[in-house]
């Protein structure tokens, strides 16, 4: 018989293990659906994870990995920094969109003016953007007691009809024969966010996300604020004796998740993508909650996580492409990791025992 | 003789390349925006692909990948196909319009063709579209033929001239033989979302609407009006006869396939060229499905008159005397409209309530 038995202390190699274990398990689980579908299980998992880092095409697909990991990376640092104090923001994707409308409305305003501050104002913009619409949850949660979750969740729906209305109204590209979306600022130099150096994928948006992991790592561990929320998280009630204001942290908390989601927006839309167009958010928003417990709210995990869903984004494609695998076996396969992580979780809690119970 | 040796083994090398290239199949790449089981607009596509392989057997290879966003995930996906040594690429939603033209000015060899787009920057690039309005206008004459509440619900995508043609010339030929139709026209936002549609099939059924007609690619638009009673609807893109003979009692379908293996055959005997194709009835291309026995003979017969004039060239959907909503003239007494303005067509024709979304 086996039994859970509840640590004394949570195992502190169980909980560094439990990713690796995590993803060990998937591949396994992952490469049994793959030869239930008819095909070769070792094959689809290579593709997955080496073919994008090593493969023939790598000096492609290594950039790319960059572009599809940093807002991932951006926008889960500022999540982790929320549910470690037990304040959930779920509504990153449309803090994530106002980010993006805010800087590129700035940066469209000005076009065809071409000017160095150009840029940097929309920065400044789609940090605010993102920075507003967090606000409201969190004011609402200050001042009414309202569940943050649900709120911040339902103002993503808000934000995609801001984003249709702006692809279709205000924002659309006047020459652009009617159809919806905004000029392309990849085609305007002051508001481009291109590679700093060509071909590398690295764009601003990848330093902003560097700097969000080094920023996030000595909050947490050398400042004061990082400590208040650590408390918060572990033990709420140690943190009122020890006079952490509840109200001022949740405001910080939602407040900074919403700039660096609001940052991310921008520097997708200014840069990779573009152009405000109706589609235009893909989920970010959301993986970035997976990156978030993947990473183990740990800043450098954060960075590992965002990597690992990238690797399996772009390996998923590739697979889809050179094997024929069906899209939706790579998303039951990104959905066994986070799966397989939180079972795994367990085992840092607790420890299996085998054998009779004994007798108390 | 060193040199000699060098040349032999290159010319070798070279006559192998050379047979290599003569038996390698041609790749042809397939980008699509939803899953290939959409029932709908994605599933024609593949239809279209199954199509090139059943033409071309051995010699063509093709690959696709679905449900590919549009944006930086379009232009990775479509990168990939031609670093992967794709000969004729596809992309097949209006948004993975720059992001094909930027992957076609990387590879100059490679042959691009974006369904719905407008833009050709490069001389790889060409963009193919349908009529899809023509279908549209025999939509219009069984709806209008067949509507007893005389409201006509219509389920909108996104306010794109595509689908503001649709509505027009559904609304032109259902007003001309009823003169009491009325459209209301809902927004849901969206190409392909099961439960949008199905709740805006609703809302137009219990607004007293028992035509539906639809822009968006999934079923639950037919299984909504199924489920109401005495509703009619027609199959979008792809044929949806599981629903007839009522509520389906037609469709416009989607034929892609004589196009995907016209263009693929221009890759292989080297004849490709960049074009702009806009294709309807007559070309084959938009297919009209059999119209059930739910509706009167009289009217098929009617339906079907239309559907052969449209083939043949002798009427164009937009005929005028049309004039606009706002109430200034756009087309005279048989006067014909241009590509250009249908192209980019942002207005509802008179008659027609409500705004067009901005």
């Amino acid at each position: 018989m086996i039994r859970l038995e509840k640590r004394p202390q949570p195992s502190k190699a169980w909980s560094l293990a439990t990713p690796l274990v995590a993803v060990l398990a998937t591949m396994l689980a992952g490469g049994l659906l793959f030869a239930i579908l008819g095909k070769d299980p070792v094959e689809a998992i290579r593709t997955i994870f080496w073919e994008p880092l090593f493969g023939e095409f790598a000096f492609y697909y290594r950039p790319q990995l960059l572009v599809k990991g940093a807002p991932l990376v951006l926008i889960a640092i500022g999540l982790s920094l929320g549910f470690k104090a037990g304040i959930w923001n779920i509504g990153a994707e449309g803090q994530y969109i106002m980010g993006a409308l805010f800087g590129a409305g700035v940066g469209l305003a000005f076009y065809p003016l071409e000017a160095w501050y150009i840029f940097p104002l929309m920065v400044i913009a789609g940090g605010f953007g993102g920075w507003l619409w967090a606000s409201i949850p969190a004011y609402l949660k200050v001042r009414f007691g309202t569940n943050e979750i649900l709120v911040s969740l339902m103002l993503v729906y808000v934000a995609e009809q801001f984003l249709a209305s702006m692809s279709l109204g205000l924002m659309k590209n006047p020459e652009g024969f009617g159809f919806p979306g905004s000029r392309n600022l990849q085609q305007y130099e002051s508001a481009y966010n291109a590679d700093l150096i060509a071909g590398t994928g690295m764009h601003w948006g990848v330093v902003a996300a560097l700097i969000a992991v080094i920023f996030a790592y000595v909050l947490l561990n050398r400042h004061m604020t990082g400590y208040h929320i650590r408390l918060t998280g572990e033990a709420p009630r140690a943190a009122k004796f020890a006079g952490v204001n509840p109200s001022r942290l949740i405001l910080f908390c939602l407040g900074t998740s919403g700039i660096l989601a609001g940052l991310a927006g921008l520097f997708e839309v200014s840069g990779p993508s573009g152009q405000v167009s109706i589609d235009f958010n893909v989920g970010y928003g959301f993986t970035a909650i997976i990156v978030a417990f993947l990473g183990r709210l740990h800043p450098v995990g954060i960075l590992l996580a965002g990597g690992l869903m990238a690797l399996t984004y772009i390996g998923g494609d590739i697979a889809q492409a050179n094997l024929q695998l069906p899209s939706s076996a790579i998303q039951v396969f990104q959905g066994m990791l986070l799966f397989f992580l939180l079972a795994f979780d367990l085992l840092t809690n607790f420890r299996l025992s085998f054998g009779k119970p004994e007798v108390a | 003789m060193k040199l000699t040796n060098l040349l032999t083994s290159a010319a070798m090398a070279l006559g192998l390349a050379t047979a290599a290239v003569a038996e390698d199949p041609t790749k042809v790449g397939f980008v699509y925006v939803g899953p290939v089981g959409d029932g709908g607009w994605t599933y024609e596509h593949d239809q279209g692909r199954k199509a090139v392989v059943a033409e071309f057997g051995d010699k063509v290879e093709t690959v696709y990948v679905e449900n590919v966003a549009e944006g930086p995930d379009a232009e990775r996906v479509i990168t990939q196909m031609a670093l992967q040594g794709a000969d004729l690429i596809f992309t097949t939603s209006f948004g993975y319009m720059d992001p094909t033209n930027n992957v076609a000015a990387k590879f100059p060899d490679v042959k691009f063709e974006h369904a719905t787009g407008y833009k050709r920057n490069t001389e790889n690039v060409s963009t193919y579209s349908a009529r899809f309005y023509e279908g549209r206008a025999v939509q219009g004459t069984i709806a209008g033929h067949m509507t007893e509440s005389n409201i006509v619900g219509y389920i909108g995508s996104y306010p794109i001239p595509e689908v503001i043609r649709g509505i027009n010339s559904a609304y032109i030929h259902a007003k001309k033989v009823n003169p009491d139709v009325e459209f209301k026209i809902v927004w849901a936002f969206t190409w392909f979302d099961p439960a949008k549609e199905a709740d805006a099939a609703k809302v137009l059924i219990e607004q007293g609407a028992d035509v539906i007609l639809q822009h968006t690619d999934s079923t639950a638009p037919q299984a909504a009006a199924q489920a109401a009673g005495n509703v009619i609807t027609f199959g979008q893109a792809s044929d949806m006869a599981e629903y007839g003979p009522k509520p389906r009692v037609s469709s416009i379908i989607d034929d892609w396939a004589p196009y995907y293996i016209a263009r693929t055959k221009a890759v292989m005997d080297g004849t490709w060229t960049s074009t702009d194709t806009w294709d309807g009835i007559g070309a084959g291309m938009v297919g009209i499905g059999e119209i059930s026995d739910a509706v009167p003979a009289e009217v098929k017969a009617e339906a079907l008159a239309l559907k052969a004039a449209l083939a043949d060239g002798s009427y164009h959907a937009f005929t005028g005397p049309i004039t606009k909503q706002d109430g200034s003239a756009w087309l005279a007494d048989g006067e014909t409209a241009d590509d250009g303005t249908l192209a980019g067509m942002n207005f509802y024709v008179e008659g027609i309530e409500g705004d067009i979304p901005q």
